[in-house]
This record gives structure tokens, C-alpha cells and sequence, in this order.
């Protein structure tokens, strides 16, 4: 049975601990010893404090057996994306500018975690700073996709992404700027919710882009995403762009039958594979078919979100990125001189190439002189697709797209083109940009890989989204298979 | 010919920063203060370790809300914060949180009183306006030792108000006067202590000329971080001089950025607007725009105090108090109060009770240690009540004695000595001495014609009726000295005159 502990969902091992069949000591050697059997090959995690993870074990073993189980997370691993802080673990953002740091605090959602008796296991692998599609931005490693070890996993949450369909672990943490954690959702055939912006507390989340990142929730099951985002919700006094709106966001949604699915106009056609297309329609065609309402909306503006969003997340990128500078932390470089020589040297050191070239677009954007034919625009374009989507989402309950226009690439294919690998968040941005909540679910494959749909909704309607996922996975066999390696 | 001095017009302009009285830090939870070891009030947020987030803190923006009711601007309904970007080490994010567009003070102005020909003179009063108010954080402090760099984040984040002014100002003393003012709105509401000695307010000084009686503005040069108000009037002084020199030498003035030596009493220049810095401004994302409910509002507008000058014109006016009393007792909020509290217990004479308050009291707390160190350019020298051994209402029962004829004016003096001393009432002082002034007439008149009738004093009554008012004096010691020095000295002169007339 232990073979098997690796492949159980969150909430079967809840009800097995519950049950007292398992212990969480049980679970996590379990995990750990799948850990030594397959990372190296997928290289998802980038740390595992292994004796870290058997001590908390034990504790949560220990609560337990006094009565005093904190929830449906007690003695469950979770393993959290390298840019969410962790008291005295590796806060690395996967740069060299990092490489050193160790966090002296806790993130927001870490808090809930550890409130909530989970098991906080090991760091995972990203795009530096978050920035990236594929994951290969990574200063500190590759990491695989685990359905084709030659394709990437998608990102910049590639890691957690990778490390669920890898059977690493039950539940990770994700962050998701522009679809980091979607698009690797969909490349890695796993579960990935993006919250409403504010749901969840970025205290603790290190800023890509302030104004469009959220943590949120990846598992292999629907159900264990709600599980898991059910525990990080919650207000936070120390983000002051969270809000107190977890109860509206998960209130449950009635009956996802009754759903009304708007399929944006065009969305199918030009640039999307045509396994992702047929892959998608089947999914339509089984909402139609368990009742729900079928229509076309039309967002005219959809076009703009690309540029938009590399216009408004690089002009914050570049100031959230100011403060590494070695003068605190992080990479300090060797070569003297003035303070401010240190610094600059410590950054042109410090920071991978798509880092340096977006920090310099972003500097750009914001520069006297272009700052309104850049930057301000970009801020108008995002309050006419903001208008588009909470428009077309007051006829509709979800919009209904492929995650990603193609599956999973090649390690090394689309390197060299980083307008191309912008192109792979395009269904997903808006949801950024206009502050909604997105998931990504799993609805077949493309040759060997998986492809997701992915569903937005009006502002906390996370209790819809997760309804009609809920509703497909009960009637579809994908969520439930893992790569074999 | 090269023209006077006086030809030309000095038109100023100042950005006052103020720390505000608050007990956390603008953003962040980290408590401030003076004299702490380098780095000992800094968290996470405050060195912007990865990951922290800005939180406004509400003291600080009510503060700057209130500094907006004591200068009268219209509080706007929302304010909004900016990240202001530059690389400099004592910038912890490299971005400086502050507010371009939305700042929490719009308009408004302040009372400026100008010397008068002489300390007993009221000078001429002139409204400063205040262009607006932003609400940013204070940076850390670099100094540079051995062969590398220190750097000090304990200021870093210590919420800073920016009052900036319309170029309203013309000349060193209107600059001083309005500094002079400035600070005792903010120590008076409460919003700053503006001790210039810990750095708590710093200047930027605009200064141009013009030909007087032309109206466009000259070019400009800015000042940076003055911190005292003398080395703004000596800034002033130094510029208007050299920019007149340069003028009339047939040289421009360059825009420029300039800093001073108080040491050697120079500007210098330490960058022209070629080097001026692109800040790439844009709304911070981490802080919502701030709505400020009229609730709120209305709820500081009642903590807003009187307006010095108006408390001045008060006293002037209403209480007939000379202008040298109100100017000293309305400069400390707190001295002010202390009068009227006395005042208030004695209504018949604030004059009086106004004199004892800033002659007698004043003079003992100097002495007794109760005010503070007397500070460079402080205004006034802050004056601690708390300890003071007087009451408001027992001042005000030694000046009713006096007043009532109980007790003369000189054992008044004695009575107020012993006062401070003990801190007893003034009749209790007065019964323990046996400091009762005689009044009894009967008792008096029959000393009063013995002493007339004392041929060593006839010389003096003969002086007295050939005219010489004076010589009635003479006749004043002796019964002083029968009465052991209680006679009623009001009583005495009236009897003497009736029993001479």
C-alpha cells in the first residue's frame, strides 16, 4: 500500500489520517523516498529540508493523537513555490541574486498553513522571479515535464506544476502574474487556480508584478485545489490590497447544470492546435450535454492584453526588482568601488537575461517621454478589457477558452524567441489584468500531453469555477492520471 | 551705473520636511525614535526584505489631515501614494513611497508675524499659501568610514510630511517668520515636534530675484536640506546676494540644485538640472487609494487648536494684555493654556495674572530645570507645565490678594517665592507668615498723625505743601516701621493726603 501513497489525492489522505490508517511520518517518508526515486529526473523541487519535514510530521502525528488536529490539512505536505516566504527555509525566487537569502518570516499563506496542521515540504523550482513560461529562466536548475521528459513543464510555477503530475507530492503553492500557475497547470495535465485578485494575502509573495500577482492553489483534483484555497483565503491587515471575502468567494455554487458558459469569439481559431481545439470542443459539448447554457460573447479588446500586460508588469517588475541591489542581501558583487558601482555591478551580476530584459522594458515604459504613450496607455487598455470582461461576465457565469494555445514545447525550442513564449499567456492574462478568478482544468491530451481548459469568472466566483471543474472531472478520468516514469 | 540692492526682489519658495509625531513607522509597524543604535528599529518591511508589503499608518495620515485643518485647506476626499524610483543605498527599495498626485493636504496657508521696530512692537502680519502637503517615508542615513560605507536604516520609513509653499515669500525674514510659524502650528496641534537638532524638520529653499515691480519669475535655484531656520535666512541672504552679483555682471542664473556649509556660511552647487534624476513616478500598486471619510474629518477638526495669532489678537484685544505678554504666552500652547485656566479663575485681571505668568514663572521653571534645553532656532524654548508647583487657580488666588489690598505687592513677591517652593495655596502662605496687610483704618490714622506729629519728618511735610509731591514719601518709612511693614501702603498714602491736605 505504501507504493501507492505518492498517487492519493489530499482529501483521500485526509480521510486516512482521519481514520487513523496513516500517519503523517508514514506519508512523508513515503513522499521522500518517491522524492529520491524521481527529482532528479524531473527537477521540480530545488530544496527538501527532509528532517524538517519528519519533525513537523511527527508533530502534526502528535496533535492528532491528543485531540487537537488543526483541519482537513493536518499532517498533509504542501510544497511551496521558491518566491513564498518560509521561516528559516531558501527564499531564492530561483536567482542568483538569491541564492543565499533564507527568510526570516513567514508568508501570509504560510501562516495558514501551519494553522491549518499541513506539512510545509520543500521548495520549488521557477522562472527567475517568476518571469517566464517554461521554466527554463531558472538560474538554479531545468525542471522536466513529466508526461515528456524532453518538453518543459510550462511557468514560472513549473515546479509545482511538474511536482504534482510527478506524484512529488498531494498539494503545492503557486503564483500566477499572467498564468504561472494555469499554463503549467494545462502543460502538466494537473489542477490550477488563479484567486480573485485580493482573496488571498500577497504578504510574503515576492513582487513580480504587484498590481496582477496572487498565490493560488495547484493539486491533481479539483477538489484539492478547493481544499487547499479553502485554507488560504482569508484577510490580511499586512497586504492592503486583500480583502476580508472569503466566505462570498467559496459560499458553494448550486447546481454547475445550471451554468451559463460564454464562449469568447475566436477564441478557437487562429494560433491554437488543432488537438487543443478538438480537446476543448469535447469539453463545450460536455457542458451543453449536462445542460448547461452554450453562447458566444464577443471581447473585442482580447487582442490588447498581450501588450498590455508586458507594458504594466514590467514597469512594476522594474521597480519591485530595484531593491536587490547587495547592499542588504542577496548577491553582493565582489568587484569594489562606490556604493553605487556595487550596486550596479551586484544587479548586472545578480540577474538572468529575461530578468534584465524586462526590468529594462519596464524602465523604459515608465521613462520621462514615454511614460504616457507606454505606461498610461497600457493603463487604459487594462480598464477597457477590465470593462469587456465584467461586461460580457454579467450575461455569462464563466468564459470558456483553451488555457494555452499549444501544448507542452520542447526544452530549448522557443529560447531564442521570447516574443513566441509570450504568446503562450495569451487566453490567461486577461484574468490578470482585470483582477478575475481562472482555472485551469485538465480535458485531454495532444499526442501524448495534456491540454486544460480554462474557465474565468466575475470577481469571487471561485465557488463556480471550482463547481463546474468539479462537475467535468466527476464525469472524466484525467484528473486522476499521473506520468508514468 | 550699477543699480542698488533695493532695485531687485527676492522671491522665495520652501519645502519644509517634518517627521511626524507618531509612534510607528509610515508604513510599516517598527516603532521610531531618537538615539537608538544603528539598524535597532527596522523589520522586514522597513529594509524591504522580499516579499513585504506597505501599510499606511493611520496616525500618520491623520496627522497630515490635521496639519491640513490648522492651515485651512479643503481636505481632499481621496489621497494616493507614488513610487518615486532611484538607486541610492539609503533606499532601502530603491523606490521611495510618496504622493504626486494625491497629496493628503491641498492649499491652505499660514499667519506670519514680521519683528516689529522693537520687542514691545507688534510687526507686520502676511499669509504665506501652502501649495499642498504629501505624506512620504523618511530614508536611511550613508556615512562613510575607513575605506567603505555605513549605512543606518533607523530613519528609513519615519513618516516625513513635505509642505511645500507658493513663492510667496520675500525676503530672510518672511522665510524665518514663516518657519517660526510653521513650527508652533505643528508642535501646538500635536502633528510634529520639529526638534531641528534631531533632524526631525529639514528645508529646501527656492530662491529667485526679479526687478522689483516686474512680474515674471526669474530662474530659480533650489537649496537642498537645510536644517535649521538660520541656515534658511543665511541661505537666503547668501543668494539673493549672489544672484544679484551675477545679474549685474552680465551672467545668468543657472538652474541648479545647490547645497550649504553652515560651517563656512557658502552655497554650493552640487548638480544642474542636466543632471536631474528621472524618478519614472507611477501609482504604487501595493497601496489602494485612500478615501477620507468627512467623519474623520470632522472628527480632527475638533482637535485643531486656536490659531496663535488669533489666541494673540484674543489676548490683545479682548483680555488688554500688551503685545510683549500675548506674543510670549500664545508661542507655547500649553503656557497659553496654563494663563487662561489662571485667568479664568480670576476673571478681573489677566493682565496681572499675565504678567506673574510670564515674568515671575517663566523665570523660576528657566531656573528651576522645568524647560527644556533652550534649542538652536526652537521656538520658544519648550516650556515643561507638567512639573510646575503652581496651579493655574492658585496663581490666580495670589493676584486676587494683591488685588483685594490683602497683601502689597512686594509680599506677593514672597508669598509667590514660597510657593513655588512648597506649592501651598497663597492664603495658606499669607496666614503662616503673618503676611496680612493692615487695613484698619481707625488703627492706621492714629499712627499715621503720630508720625506727623514726629518733628524729625516736619522738613519733609513743609516740602510736601510747597508742592513737592514726593517729599510725602519720606513719611511712608516710619510708619512702615511701626507697622512692622503690614500697613495697607494704599491706605497709608490716602491718610497721609487727608491728614496734610
Amino acid at each position: 500500500m505504501d507504493d501507492a501513497l505518492h498517487t492519493l489525492s489530499a482529501a483521500e489522505l485526509g480521510r486516512r489520517l482521519a481514520a487513523g490508517t496513516l500517519t503523517s511520518r508514514a506519508l512523508c517518508e513515503a513522499l521522500i523516498a518517491r522524492y529520491h526515486a524521481v527529482n532528479n529526473k524531473v527537477g521540480a523541487f530545488t530544496h527538501l529540508d527532509e528532517a524538517d519535514v519528519l519533525a513537523q510530521a511527527d508533530a502534526s502525528d502528535a496533535r492528532r493523537k491528543a485531540g487537537q488536529g488543526r483541519g482537513p490539512l493536518e499532517g498533509i505536505p504542501v510544497a511551496i513555490k521558491d518566491n513564498i516566504a518560509v521561516k528559516g527555509q531558501p527564499l531564492t525566487c530561483s536567482s542568483q541574486m538569491l541564492a543565499s537569502l533564507v527568510s526570516p518570516y513567514d508568508a501570509h499563506v504560510t501562516e495558514r498553513l501551519r494553522a491549518a496542521g499541513a506539512i510545509l515540504y520543500g521548495r520549488l523550482n521557477m522562472d527567475e522571479f517568476a518571469m517566464g513560461s517554461s521554466t527554463e529562466n531558472s538560474a538554479t536548475q531545468k525542471t522536466f515535464n513529466p508526461w515528456d521528459l524532453a518538453c518543459i513543464p510550462g511557468g514560472s510555477s513549473g515546479g509545482s506544476a511538474a511536482a504534482l503530475a510527478a506524484s512529488l507530492v498531494p498539494l503545492a503553492l503557486g503564483s500566477d502574474t499572467g498564468g504561472s500557475i494555469r499554463q503549467p497547470a494545462s502543460h502538466c495535465g494537473i489542477v490550477g487556480l488563479k484567486p480573485t485578485y485580493g482573496l488571498i494575502s500577497r504578504f510574503g509573495l515576492v513582487a513580480f508584478a504587484s498590481s496582477l500577482d496572487q498565490i493560488g492553489p495547484m493539486a491533481r483534483s479539483v477538489e484539492d485545489c478547493e481544499l487547499l484555497l479553502c485554507a488560504l483565503a482569508s484577510a490580511d491587515a499586512r497586504d492592503m490590497t486583500c480583502f476580508a471575502a472569503a466566505d462570498r468567494a467559496l459560499t458553494p455554487a448550486g447546481d454547475a447544470k445550471k451554468l451559463r458558459i460564454g464562449i469568447p469569439k475566436g477564441f478557437l481559431g487562429k494560433g491554437v492546435g488543432a488537438e487543443v481545439a478538438a480537446a476543448v470542443t469535447a469539453a463545450i459539448e460536455f457542458y451543453r450535454s449536462q445542460g448547461c447554457a452554450i453562447s458566444e460573447v464577443e471581447l473585442p479588446s482580447a487582442d490588447l492584453a498581450v501588450p498590455t500586460y508586458y507594458v504594466v508588469a514590467t514597469a512594476e517588475a522594474s521597480s519591485n526588482l530595484g531593491r536587490y541591489d547587495g547592499v542588504r542581501y542577496g548577491h553582493r558583487s565582489a568587484s569594489a568601488g562606490t556604493p553605487v558601482e556595487m550596486m550596479t555591478n551586484s544587479r548586472s551580476e545578480g540577474f538572468g537575461p529575461e530578468v534584465k530584459r524586462r526590468i529594462l522594458l519596464g524602465t523604459f515604459v515608465l521613462s520621462a517621454g514615454y511614460a504616457d504613450a507606454y505606461y498610461m496607455r497600457a493603463l487604459r487598455a487594462r480598464s477597457k478589457i477590465r470593462a469587456e470582461y465584467l461586461a460580457a461576465l454579467a450575461t455569462v457565469d464563466v468564459l470558456l477558452t483553451p488555457t494555452v494555445p499549444t501544448p507542452a514545447f520542447k526544452v530549448g525550442e522557443k529560447a531564442a524567441d521570447p516574443l513566441q513564449l509570450y504568446l503562450e499567456d495569451i487566453f490567461t492574462i486577461p484574468a490578470n489584468l482585470a483582477g478575475l478568478p481562472a482555472i485551469s482544468v485538465p480535458c485531454g491530451k495532444s499526442g501524448h500531453l495534456p491540454v486544460g481548459f480554462h474557465l474565468v469568472g466575475a470577481p469571487l466566483s471561485e465557488a463556480k469555477l471550482l463547481a463546474a471543474g468539479r462537475l467535468f472531472e466527476s464525469a472524466h478520468r484525467f484528473a486522476h492520471q499521473q506520468a508514468a516514469l | 551705473m550699477s543699480s542698488s540692492p533695493s532695485d531687485w526682489e527676492v522671491v522665495i519658495g520652501l519645502e519644509v520636511h517634518v517627521q511626524l509625531h507618531t509612534r510607528a513607522k509610515v508604513f510599516a509597524s517598527s516603532p521610531w525614535g531618537f538615539g537608538k543604535e544603528p539598524n535597532e528599529q527596522v523589520d522586514p518591511v522597513v529594509l524591504g526584505l522580499p516579499g513585504t508589503l506597505p501599510v499606511v499608518n493611520r496616525e500618520a495620515v491623520e496627522k497630515s489631515i490635521l496639519f491640513g485643518l490648522v492651515v485651512g485647506s479643503s481636505v481632499p476626499e481621496q489621497c494616493a501614494w507614488d513610487r518615486k524610483n532611484y538607486f541610492y543605498p539609503d533606499n532601502p527599495k530603491n523606490y521611495q513611497l510618496t504622493q504626486k498626485d494625491f497629496p493628503v493636504v491641498v492649499g491652505g496657508q499660514v499667519e506670519i508675524e514680521l519683528p516689529g521696530v522693537s520687542r514691545n512692537v507688534m510687526g507686520e502680519h502676511k499669509f504665506i499659501r501652502i501649495h499642498h502637503a504629501h505624506l512620504e517615508e523618511d530614508v536611511g542615513k550613508l556615512s562613510h568610514a575607513g575605506s567603505g560605507s555605513l549605512v543606518d536604516y533607523n530613519r528609513a520609513g519615519v513618516p516625513l510630511l513635505e509642505i511645500v509653499t507658493e513663492p510667496d515669500l520675500r525676503s530672510a525674514a518672511e522665510a524665518e517668520a514663516f518657519l517660526r510659524s510653521l513650527v508652533a502650528l505643528l508642535t501646538q496641534a500635536g502633528v510634529a515636534d520639529c526638534d531641528m537638532e534631531k533632524g526631525q524638520l529639514r528645508c529646501d529653499c527656492n530662491v529667485s530675484i526679479r526687478r522689483r515691480g516686474t512680474e515674471k519669475l526669474g530662474t530659480r535655484t533650489e537649496t537642498k536640506n537645510l536644517n535649521s531656520i538660520s541656515s534658511v535666512r543665511d541661505t537666503v541672504i547668501y543668494e539673493t546676494a549672489r544672484q544679484i552679483r551675477e545679474l549685474e555682471a552680465g551672467r545668468s542664473i543657472t538652474q541648479e540644485t545647490r547645497g550649504w556649509n553652515a560651517e563656512l556660511s557658502r552655497g554650493y552647487v552640487l548638480r544642474d538640472k542636466e543632471d536631474a534624476h528621472d524618478y519614472r513616478y507611477f501609482p504604487d500598486p501595493d497601496i489602494p487609494t485612500l478615501r477620507i471619510s468627512r467623519e474623520t474629518v470632522a472628527r480632527l477638526q475638533t482637535l485643531v487648536p486656536e490659531n496663535l495669532y488669533d489666541r494673540q489678537r484674543r489676548y490683545v484685544e479682548k483680555l488688554g494684555l500688551p503685545f510683549t505678554a500675548a506674543s510670549v504666552l500664545v508661542a507655547n500652547r500649553e503656557l497659553a493654556e496654563w494663563f487662561e485656566a489662571a485667568a479664568a479663575a480670576h476673571p478681573a485681571n489677566p493682565q496681572g495674572i499675565a504678567n506673574w505668568v510670564t515674568n515671575d514663572l517663566l523665570r523660576d521653571l528657566a531656573a528651576s530645570g522645568a524647560a527644556g534645553a533652550p534649542l538652536t532656532d526652537a521656538v520658544p524654548p519648550a516650556v515643561s507645565l507638567a512639573s510646575c508647583p503652581i496651579k493655574p487657580a492658585q496663581l490666580a488666588g495670589l493676584v486676587k490678594l494683591t488685588d483685594e489690598g490683602v497683601i502689597s505687592k512686594q509680599q506677593a513677591k514672597e508669598v509667590f517665592a514660597e510657593m513655588f517652593k512648597t506649592g501651598q495655596e497663597a492664603l495658606a502662605i499669607v496666614d503662616a507668615k503673618g503676611l496680612r496687610q493692615n487695613s484698619d483704618t481707625g488703627e492706621l490714622e492714629k499712627i499715621v498723625q503720630a508720625v506727623i506729629a514726629d518733628p524729625a519728618v516736619a522738613k519733609s511735610i513743609a516740602e510736601y505743601r510747597a508742592g513737592n509731591e514726593k517729599a510725602i514719601n519720606a513719611l511712608k518709612g516710619p510708619i512702615m516701621k511701626r507697622t512692622q511693614g503690614k500697613a495697607n501702603p494704599v491706605l497709608i498714602d490716602q491718610l497721609l493726603r487727608k491728614f496734610l491736605g
